[in-house]
């Protein structure tokens, strides 16, 4: 009997027919939204790109992007130096040392509450406990913002790539008479680390573009500010609400906004495309 | 700590010799030993010993404690919860359970080979000279001599010898079981256990595995659990047959095999069950 001829078999073939189709028109769709994004962008953002863009500081009317693109630069690395570090250590205990205990639980839980997090409540907390006391906005305390939000996203990766890692090589690690920590540091990270980069690149591509957060905290500047993270740090998610918005009157700003959403848009393209190429490397 | 070692080695061949005829020292005794995986018992008042130098293989059917018993000798099992066990092992006549044993010493000196190949995710090389690292400070020069010998030892140097720098993740099954054994071998232990080492392995790498056994036994006491009857029949002087957490009978491999004492391994090594 020809298996093509049963009805049951039919019936199946045209619901994967089905249901492929559907999933090809997601696909679709969701390309046709990115493509129009990127499309705006370059057809707007393009022609206030120029050489000068990158190295002129912003002005009340034109001038360039380079302290905004600094500012950002600075305050993202430094956040995510910071949340790497404490991200990581605090993955590396969920995953190897904190058993099934109570305290596990609920560090997971309050983790997966931040991950979710509106970055405004982040932004309006920090502006609360640091710039109201300190009182002035800073760089500091926009780092301390975007900190908050690298941070899970940061643990959530680490303890998710070193659960990857079968317990047969910790095992193994540990016949030949290795310390615990030397088992997680050798063999452990060196399993986990295309894992975990791809994580904080993910993290470092989220939160440069993260604008609610510096709104509070590291607000915004048009002057060049290298490395005095006390006072206020321009940046680019803040100098394109601003120029879109209260500054909308002046062409020059509003085109200068196009030119510096394309850079960031461009620059989490490549951290993302990055992230894939790390990613791919574990296997 | 080496006088002592050297001392107690001496001592248990002396007491072996008077007790018995064959003149082969005990490297493990175990008094009386249970263990509970929470309520669950899987050993059960386990006495044997483990000659030295010799191969002692565990048969028995899947569950039976067999994988589980050789876990207590590197007390590997400690890096879990939940496991518990009472009686002793004794290692050169010191109980490796006894407070303040230092484990990682005790598991530098009882390596440890498992089922499925384990190469960690780094070069041929390193895998190797990864427990050499962690007690002996040794020149590059010392540490590469040192790498080859234990590569050779588990007659795997001469496939990588031009790979050392690859993974040891693509290597293939066969060779990553031998890498394990040489990283194994290349700390210097007394004791190598082995828990189903060829039971993911194809018979030509099998057959390279046991001839290996073969080799080792001359420096190494090796304890092996094995699903494959013919492969104790074919390298063990020892074998013990356990059954639900029990040791049924614990004999020479040829006495096991032709004429047990116990029905119920008869009835195992026959095929009635199992």
């Amino acid at each position: 009997m020809d298996i093509n001829q049963t009805p049951l078999y039919r019936r199946r073939k045209r619901l994967n027919q089905l249901v492929m189709v559907l999933c090809q028109l997601a696909t679709v769709i969701g390309f046709i939204f990115l493509f129009a994004i990127l499309f705006t962008l370059v057809t707007k953002g393009i022609g206030a790109i120029s050489p000068s863009t990158f190295v002129e500081r912003t002005r009340m009317n034109g001038g360039g992007l380079g302290n905004a693109i600094w500012g950002t630069f600075l305050m993202t690395c430094a956040a995510t130096v910071i949340g790497t570090v404490i991200g990581v250590a605090a993955g590396t205990w969920l995953a190897e040392y904190s058993g099934k205990g109570l305290m596990a639980k609920v560090i997971r839980f309050i983790n997966d509450i931040l991950l979710s997090a509106p970055s405004i409540i982040i932004g309006l907390f920090i502006y609360a406990v640091v710039v109201v006391p300190m009182g002035n906005f800073s760089g500091w305390a926009g780092v301390l913002a975007l900190t908050v939000i690298i941070v899970p996203v940061v643990i959530r990766s680490t303890e998710d790539m070193l659960r990857l890692i079968p317990n047969s090589l910790r095992e193994a690690a540990a016949a030949l008479g290795a310390h615990r920590w030397w088992i997680i540091v050798r063999v452990c990270y060196s399993g986990a680390r295309a894992g975990i980069m791809t994580g904080i690149l993910l993290g470092f591509a989220r939160i440069s573009g993260e604008t609610a957060p510096l709104l509070f905290t590291s607000l915004n500047s048009n002057q060049w500010n290298f490395f005095d993270l006390g006072s206020e740090m321009a940046n680019l998610p803040m100098t394109i609400y601003q120029n879109m918005t209260i500054n909308a009157f002046i062409p020059d700003l509003v085109a200068l906004a196009w030119g510096g959403a394309l850079i960031l848009t461009a620059a989490i393209l490549i951290l993302n495309i990055a992230a894939r190429y790390f990613s791919r490397q574990r296997s | 700590m080496t006088a002592d070692i050297h001392l107690d080695q001496k001592r248990n061949a002396g007491a072996a010799e008077a007790a018995a005829a064959p003149q082969i020292a005990t490297k493990l005794r175990v008094n009386d030993l249970n263990l509970f995986y929470g309520k669950f018992q899987a050993i059960k008042n386990v006495t044997m010993e483990i000659p030295e130098r010799q191969v002692t293989a565990f048969i028995g059917p899947s569950g039976c404690g067999k994988s589980t018993l050789i876990r207590c000798f590197n007390r590997i099992h400690d890096l879990y919860e939940g496991i518990r066990t009472e009686g002793q092992i004794l290692l050169d006549e010191h109980d490796i359970y006894e407070a303040g044993v230092d484990l990682n010493l005790l598991r530098s000196r009882v390596g440890m080979v498992f089922q499925k190949p384990t190469p960690f995710p780094m070069s041929v090389f390193d895998n190797v000279a990864f427990g050499i690292r962690l007690y002996e400070k040794l020149s590059a020069r010392d540490l590469e001599e040192r790498v080859e010998w234990a590569l050779r030892k588990a007659a795997l140097w001469n496939e990588v010898k031009d790979k050392l720098k690859q993974s040891g993740q693509a290597l293939s099954g066969g060779q990553q079981q031998r890498l394990c054994i040489a990283r194994t071998i290349a700390v210097k232990p007394e004791v190598i256990l082995l828990d189903e080492p060829t039971s993911a392995l194809d018979p030509i790498s099998t057959g390279y595995i046991e001839d290996l056994i073969n080799e080792l036994k001359k420096d190494y006491t090796i304890v092996i659990v094995t699903h494959n009857m013919q492969q104790a029949a074919r390298i063990s002087d020892i074998t013990a047959f356990m059954y639900l957490g029990s040791l049924i009978e614990c004999d020479d491999t040829t006495k096991i095999f032709t004429q047990p004492r116990e029905s119920q391994t008869e009835d195992y090594i026959t095929g009635r069950y199992g």
